[in-house]
């Protein structure tokens, strides 16, 4: 029998953490606003919001960190704040995280102590190709052998549920891609996956449902493919007076080159044509594009925290 | 009828017992600490140079062997004591800013084994801080003669270390307390400001028998004194007050219970 990183192949449906109508706030800031969110078990829930818009606040309440102001938290049924609840949850420590001093093998031990299954630290070290570092010191290991190490750390336990924050932030592609095969390799035993992030690509690379957190609340929650049909922006490029254009609404964000080229964004690229129309203003050289993903996310999130929004990004659901 | 059953698959997995965990969170301080040896050294050399300065220069002590024994035993707690409220005040308050413990609070794990297992490691460092105080006093004045002649039983200086370590509990809760409540730099100033009141009125500087009444009264009821006159007594036999096992055993539990409780409370860093 081949050992695996999870213990069993998990019903669909159970749901493994629950958020009901959560709350929390920092002094006067709300970091989360009535949240509600269900993490169903097998699946791959790519948290995505900009900085600062209560992903980590939010994971924090789901490790037992914190205590939720308002509302319920629960995680495999129980309040994550009792360690039993956590036996079956798998976290990996921030970037910075690493014990200095500790050796690899010592970190990894330590941690393996506190579950009833635990992968064997050689095993595990083995697999995220950390073998030839287990007697050194984390604190000597490179940015890339760390995240490694950290994401190895979160698995020591062969968790049900697998909570990681910006696991590869500042790492080389081809750290990236050696990370995610481990995640992927996780995931197909069946293995239940929340990661957040603010590359988009990252979060369409793992996960199979996105959930968008902005200023404390969730904004959309679909699957990647749903999200995407839902975050479509177009970039509209004209010629025309800027004090004209300020009279349009389907706008989110508007710029004007030295050449006088002025450069829209927009969800509904259709409608703001017919309002340039209807409003009679003068433009020419109308070029109609579709932007990235990314670029969308990033002009969708924008203008939700600058000037005031059009409309809602909220999807019933 | 026999049914022949496979034996039951061995439960080789059990969950975790608590002693493992504690055992595993010593272990991984003790290595934390042992790979900053400065850190280890200074704490073990305090004592022994107090007594190396203040002490050794005074012949009226060093030739009187109750009266240098009263002073290791003082010095000996006063290193306890200096050790559990820096070590572990500071010690916690920095910890709580370090992500890896912040990431060690998402293990399913209660308070108890890494503040047990921080415990063992503080006791197991004052010990070895213990150790040059005691050889000094050894080899350099006639505070051990009466355990030659036989004044006094061989038995004390053991017991002595075990007691000093005991002894110092209340002050490890009160620097656990403290480190859960504060950031590392208001954590300093605080264990300073209760440090020098706590080991003077204890009778740690001065000996009590300087005391004014009024003073002796106040020292009586603190955590240091009991502290300070329960590992004299036990070293040199020169008795207790009543109220000594009494006092020492309340503060420990109000400051075991407060530790306990700052633990509870305690989010980690408050961040934005």
């Amino acid at each position: 029998m081949t050992q695996t990183l999870t213990p069993r192949a998990e019903t669909t449906h159970d749901v493994l953490a629950a958020f009901n109508n959560v709350t929390k706030t920092f002094g006067g800031h709300t970091a989360l606003n009535a949240v509600n969110l269900d993490v169903f078990a097998g699946s791959a829930v790519g948290l995505l919001g900009p900085n600062g818009a209560g992903k980590s606040t939010l994971i924090s309440l789901l490790t037992g960190l914190r205590k939720p102001d308002a509302g319920v938290v629960q995680l495999f049924g129980e309040n994550p704040r009792r360690p039993s609840a956590r036996h079956a949850l798998g976290v990996t420590p921030q970037a910075t995280a690493v014990p200095q001093t500790l050796k690899v093998r010592e970190a990894v031990s330590l941690v393996a102590t506190h579950f009833t299954h635990p992968v064997p630290p050689d095993e595990l070290l083995e697999r995220f190709g950390l073998t030839d570092m287990a007697g050194k010191q984390c604190g000597a290991l490179s940015g890339g052998q760390q995240r490694r190490l950290l994401v190895a750390i979160a698995l020591a336990g062969r968790p049900r549920l697998l909570v990681l924050d910006e696991p590869t932030t500042g790492l080389d592609v081809e750290a990236r891609e050696a990370l995610w095969e481990q995640l992927r390799i996780y995931r197909r035993d069946g293995g239940t996956l929340l990661i957040t992030s603010h590359y988009l690509a990252e979060i369409e690379a793992l996960a199979n449902r996105i959930v968008v957190i902005d200023k404390g609340s969730i904004t959309a929650d679909g699957t990647p493919a749903e999200i995407r049909s839902h975050i479509q922006v177009r970039r509209v490029s004209l010629r025309a007076a800027p004090a004209d254009l300020a009279t349009l609404s389907n706008v989110l964000s508007a710029s004007t080159d030295d050449d006088g080229v002025t450069t829209l964004t927009t969800r509904d690229a259709d409608a703001l044509v017919r309002e340039l129309v209807e409003h009679h203003i003068p433009f020419n050289d109308l070029e109609v594009q579709r932007v990235s993903l990314e670029e969308a996310f990033l002009a969708l999130t924008a203008s939700h925290s600058g000037q005031q929004p059009n409309q809602s990004l909220r999807e019933s659901r | 009828m026999t049914t022949i059953q496979s034996p039951a698959a061995p439960q080789t997995h059990q969950p975790p017992s608590l002693f493992s965990l504690i055992r595993a969170h010593a272990k991984a301080q003790v290595l934390e600490q042992l790979r900053i040896p400065i850190a280890v050294i200074s704490s073990a050399i305090f004592p022994t140079m107090t007594f190396l300065f203040f002490i050794l220069p005074q012949s009226s002590i060093t030739e009187y062997p109750p009266a240098v024994l009263t002073a290791l035993a003082q010095l000996a707690m006063f290193g306890v004591l200096s050790a559990f409220l820096f070590g572990y005040g500071i010690g916690v308050a920095e910890d709580r800013a370090n992500p890896w413990t912040t990431y060690l609070r998402t293990l399913p794990l209660g308070p108890v084994p890494p503040t047990v297992g921080r415990a063992v490691t503080a006791m197991l460092f004052s010990f070895i801080a213990l150790l040059p105080l005691f050889l000094l006093g050894a080899l350099t004045t006639r505070a051990f003669e009466p355990f030659i002649d036989g004044t006094l039983e061989w038995w004390r200086i053991p017991v002595t270390i075990v007691t000093l370590l005991l002894a110092g509990l209340p002050f490890l809760f009160l620097g656990l307390m403290i480190g859960y409540l504060c950031t590392a730099k208001v954590a300093i100033a605080v264990v300073q400001v209760v440090f020098f009141p706590l080991s003077f009125v204890g009778g740690m500087l001065l000996p009590p028998m300087v005391f004014p009444d009024w003073l002796n009264v106040i020292s009586l009821a603190t955590p240091t004194r009991a502290a300070r006159d329960l590992s004299v007594e036990v070293l040199t036999g020169a008795g207790l007050h009543a109220s000594t096992i009494p006092v020492l055993l309340a503060w420990t539990l109000v400051f075991g219970a407060l530790a306990l409780w700052a633990n509870r409370r305690d989010q980690g860093r408050r961040f934005r």
